[in-house]
C-alpha cells in the first residue's frame, strides 16, 4: 500500500510512469535543459523501488531526486559520463555510503516494501539480502576456500564442515570458477588472475545467498577475454538474481542488460528497454552520450 | 684562523668555484647562449669545478685536524727532558696531559713543573704553526684545485656523469659510515668479551644458574669469589619483557583498533596525540613512577590477597615497563591498520559483515603482518630498556619465574657491574661486556625473526 501511494506521488511530481517496460508511451522529444527523467522508471512486481532519492556529501549533491524501479530477474545498467553518480547511486542501495563520513541520503528506497534508510532496518542483513561486488577485485587476503567462505561462516549459514564445502562448492561453480581453482582451494586468493579474482568476488557474493546483487563497473580492470566470461557470468545470473550493473561501456550495457538507465550529473534522464534506449534515445543528453558526443 | 673560520672560507671558495666553472662553460658555448653545443649543461661544469674545489681540501682538512695533536705530541716528548722521557707509558700519559692542559690554560701555568710549562710553551707554538700551515695548505690546495679543472673544461667534457659519479661516492661513503659504526661497536663489545671468556669459560657463563658478581677486592677480604652464571640474569629480563608484552600488546592493539575503525575524526585528534605523550616521557619519570607507586601498590594490593610480594617486584617493573610501551605497539598497530584498503572493509560490509567481524576476520589478519613487526620492535626496545628496572626490578638474580619476587635484568646488570669500583680488567667489569654482546646476539635474532615473519606473511598475502 505504501509503495503505492510513492507510485501516485511520483506520478503527480512528473516522473515518467507507464504501464511495462514494452509499451512506452511515444512522446515528443525533450528539451535538452529538462532534467526530469524520461521513459518508464516502474516495473511490474518490483524488487526494489526508490522514489525521490538525493545524495549529499556535505554540502553538495550528488543525487538529485531520482526515482526508478528494479525488477525481478533482470539485469539494470547504469551508464553515463564520469562523475555522474552512477556509482554513488548504486552504493545508496546497500547503505554502503554509511561507511562514507558525510554522505546523506533522503528520499525513499523500498526493498520488498520497506524502507532501507528506516531507523528500524538493520543495515547487515541488508548488505546480506544486496551484495555487491567491487571495481577493483578485492578479495580478502586468505585462501580461495576463506574466501568464499567468510559470508556463510558470519551469518551461520552452515551447520558443519560439510555444508560449509558444499555451499563454497555451490558458489563457486555458480561463478564459473570452480573448474579452475577446486585443486588450489587453499591458496591465497590474491594469486589468482585478475578475472578470477572479480569471479571469486562474485562467489563470496552469491555464497551469503542475496537477493540482488550489485556490480560497479566490475569489469572495469579486466582484459576483454575475462571481461566475457565475466558478461557471460551475468546473463546466468539473471535468471536467480536481480543484478544492477554499473558499466563504463556501452556495449557491454548493450550485451548484458534488459533495462539501461542513463545518468547525467546527478539527474537520472532517462530509463528504458536497452534496445530502445541505444537504437532510439528520447532525450538529446542520452543521443549525445550514446553517439559519442560526449562522456 | 680558527678551522670552522677555514670551513666558512672553503665553502665560499667552493660557491666561487661553482661561478668560475659556469661562467666558462658559457664561453666555451660561445656567444648566443649555445648550450647545446655542450655535452653537459653549464651548471655541471659549475658543480664539477666546485666539487673538485671543496671535496680534496676538506678532506685534507679532516686528515690534518685528526691526526695534528698526535704529531704534535710526539715532537713534544721528544723534546722533553732525558728523566721524563724514559716514564713508563702511564706515567708519560700523565705529563702530556699536564703538557696539553697547561697549554690550553686550563691549568696555572705557575702550579706547573718547569720542564712541563717549557713543554706546553712548545705545544702551544708548534699548534700556533699548524693552525697557520693547514689554512694555507688547504686554501691553496682548493685555489689550485678550482683552476685545474677549469681549465680542463671542454665543451665535450661529460662534466654530469663526473658530478653524479661523485654525488654517489658520497652517498655511499654516508651509508658506510653506519655500517662500520655497527662493526666497530660490535668489535669492542667483543673485544672486551674475549678478555672475560678467558677468564670465566663461555659455558660457565651461558648455563651457570647463578649470579653474583662480586669479587673480593683485597686479598684478604671474605667474599664470594663470584659467580658468572647468566642464565638467571637472563631470565629475569625474559619475564619481566614478557610481562611488559602481556600489558602492552593488547592494550595497545586493542587501542589502535579503536583508533582506526571506530573512533571519530575529533577523537581521533585529541586521543592520538595524548597516547603518544606517554612515549615522551623520559624513561627515568617512569622508574619514580614504577618505584614509588606501582611496587608499593602492587606490594599491599598482593598483601590484601594474602601474597607475599617483594617491595621490588618483576610485576610492578613489568607493567611499567609494558605502559612505557603501549604508544609502539599502538603507533605501529595503527599505521598498519589504516594502510589495510578501504576496499578490503567494502569486501567485507558488502557481505553483511558486522564492524567487528570485519576488524577480526579481515583488516587485521591483513595488518598481521605489519603488526607483529611492530611488537618485535617493541619486544626488542622491552629487552634494552635500563632505567625503569634499574629503579624498580631490584638488583636480586633469583632464578624465578615467579613475578612477584625480585628480580634482576641484563642491563641493571650491566649498569652496576660498570659503575663498581673495581679494576677495569677485573672479571666483574668484564662481564658487563660479555652480557651486552649475549644481548645484542638476542636482539639481532628478534630483529631478524622479525623480518622473517613479515616477509613471509607478505609473499602469502600479495
Amino acid at each position: 500500500m505504501l509503495t503505492l501511494t510513492r507510485v501516485e506521488e511520483a506520478m503527480t511530481k512528473g516522473v515518467g510512469l507507464g504501464t511495462s517496460p514494452g509499451e512506452e508511451p511515444a512522446r515528443g522529444r525533450p528539451d535538452r535543459e529538462s532534467r526530469e527523467t524520461v521513459g518508464t522508471v516502474t516495473v511490474e512486481n518490483p524488487r526494489m523501488v526508490c522514489r525521490g532519492v538525493n545524495v549529499f556529501y556535505g554540502d553538495k549533491q550528488a543525487i538529485r531526486n531520482v526515482s526508478i524501479d528494479i525488477g525481478r530477474n533482470e539485469v539494470l545498467a547504469m551508464i553515463g559520463p564520469s562523475g555522474c553518480g552512477k556509482s554513488t547511486f548504486i552504493r545508496c542501495l546497500n547503505r554502503m555510503n554509511d561507511t562514507i563520513e558525510g554522505c546523506r541520503v533522503t528520499g525513499e528506497i523500498l526493498l520488498d516494501g520497506v524502507n532501507i534508510y528506516d531507523r528500524k532496518v538493520d543495515v547487515v542483513p541488508l548488505r546480506a539480502q544486496v551484495g555487491m561486488v567491487f571495481q577493483k577485485p578485492n578479495p580478502f587476503p586468505k585462501s580461495v576456500y576463506e574466501n568464499v567462505a567468510y559470508g556463510p561462516r558470519i551469518h551461520g549459514l552452515a551447520r558443519n564442515r560439510a555444508e560449509l564445502d558444499e555451499i563454497v562448492e555451490r558458489a563457486l561453480r555458480k561463478a564459473g570458477l570452480w573448474d579452475e581453482v577446486k585443486d588450489r582451494l587453499h591458496e591465497p586468493g590474491t594469486g589468482l588472475s585478475g578475472g578470477q579474482q572479480q569471479r571469486l568476488c562474485i562467489a563470496r557474493t552469491i555464497a551469503v545467498n542475496p537477493e540482488i546483487i550489485l556490480m560497479d563497473e566490475p569489469c572495469s580492470a579486466l582484459d576483454p577475454i575475462a571481461t566475457s566470461v565475466i558478461e557471460d557470468l551475468i546473463f546466468e545470473l539473471r535468471t536467480q538474481y536481480s543484478i544492477c550493473i554499473v558499466t563504463h561501456s556501452m556495449q557491454q550495457a548493450a550485451r548484458v542488460s534488459q533495462r539501461t538507465a542513463y545518468f547525467h550529473l546527478g539527474d537520472l534522464i532517462e530509463v528504458g528497454p536497452t534496445d530502445r534506449i541505444f537504437t532510439n534515445p528520447r532525450h538529446p543528453l542520452t543521443q549525445d552520450y550514446i553517439t559519442g558526443r560526449f562522456g | 684562523m680558527p678551522p670552522f673560520v677555514l670551513l666558512a672560507v672553503l665553502l665560499a671558495f667552493s660557491a666561487a668555484a661553482y661561478h668560475l666553472g659556469r661562467r666558462r662553460a658559457f664561453a666555451l658555448a660561445g656567444a648566443g647562449g649555445r648550450a647545446q653545443r655542450l655535452h653537459s649543461r653549464p651548471n655541471y661544469h659549475g658543480a664539477l669545478v666546485a666539487l673538485w674545489c671543496a671535496l680534496p681540501a676538506i678532506l685534507l682538512f679532516a686528515l690534518w685536524l685528526a691526526f695534528e695533536s698526535q704529531v704534535i705530541t710526539r715532537i713534544v716528548v721528544e723534546g722533553l727532558p732525558e728523566p721524563q722521557r724514559s716514564l713508563p707509558g702511564d706515567r708519560l700519559s700523565l705529563i702530556v696531559n699536564d703538557i696539553r692542559n697547561v697549554a690550553g690554560g686550563r691549568f696555572e701555568e705557575t702550579a706547573a713543573d718547569p720542564a712541563v710549562r717549557e713543554a706546553a710553551a712548545t705545544y702551544r707554538r708548534l699548534l700556533g704553526l699548524s693552525r697557520q700551515a693547514l689554512a694555507v695548505v688547504t686554501l691553496s690546495l682548493a685555489a689550485a684545485m678550482a683552476l685545474l679543472v677549469r681549465r680542463r673544461l671542454r665543451p665535450t667534457l661529460r662534466a654530469r656523469n663526473h658530478v653524479e659519479g661523485i654525488l654517489t661516492a658520497m652517498l655511499v661513503a654516508c651509508s658506510t659510515i653506519a655500517v662500520f659504526t655497527t662493526v666497530g661497536i660490535v668489535l669492542s663489545v667483543v673485544y672486551e668479551a674475549v678478555l672475560f671468556f678467558r677468564i670465566i669459560p663461555v659455558g660457565e657463563f651461558l648455563f651457570g644458574l647463578s649470579w653474583s658478581p662480586q669479587m673480593a677486592i683485597r686479598a684478604d677480604q671474605v667474599g664470594a669469589s663470584g659467580a658468572f652464571g647468566a642464565v638467571p640474569v637472563f631470565l629475569g629480563t625474559a619475564l619481566i619483557s614478557a610481562i611488559a608484552m602481556v600489558v602492552a600488546v593488547p592494550i595497545g592493539l586493542m587501542s589502535a583498533i579503536y583508533l582506526s575503525e571506530y573512533a571519530g575524526k575529533s577523537f581521533r585528534a585529541v586521543a592520538k596525540p595524548l597516547i603518544e605523550i606517554l612515549a615522551g616521557i623520559p624513561t627515568v619519570v617512569y622508574g619514580f613512577f614504577a618505584a614509588l607507586t606501582v611496587a608499593p601498590f602492587v606490594r599491599d594490593a598482593g598483601g590484601l590477597l594474602g601474597l607475599d610480594v617483594a617491595s621490588e617486584s618483576a610485576l610492578a617493573a613489568g607493567v611499567v615497563m609494558g605502559i612505557m610501551i603501549i604508544p609502539f605497539v599502538c603507533s605501529l598497530s595503527d599505521d598498519f591498520i589504516n594502510a589495510v584498503p578501504q576496499s578490503l572493509r567494502d569486501g567485507a560490509y558488502s557481505l553483511g559483515a558486522t564492524r567487528s567481524e570485519t576488524v577480526r576476520r579481515v583488516v587485521v589478519p591483513a595488518a598481521l603482518p605489519g603488526i607483529m613487526g611492530g611488537i618485535l620492535l617493541a619486544v626488542s626496545r622491552a629487552i634494552g630498556e635500563t632505567m625503569i628496572v634499574v629503579m624498580a626490578a631490584g638488583l636480586a638474580a633469583n632464578l624465578t619465574v615467579n613475578p612477584l619476587k625480585a628480580v634482576t635484568t641484563v642491563t641493571v646488570q650491566i649498569v652496576t657491574l660498570l659503575i663498581g669500583d673495581q679494576e677495569f680488567d677485573s672479571p666483574k667489569t668484564l662481564a658487563a661486556f660479555a652480557l651486552g654482546l649475549v644481548l645484542f646476539v638476542v636482539t639481532l635474532c628478534l630483529n631478524v625473526i622479525a623480518l622473517y615473519i613479515v616477509r613471509r606473511y607478505r609473499e602469502q598475502y600479495e
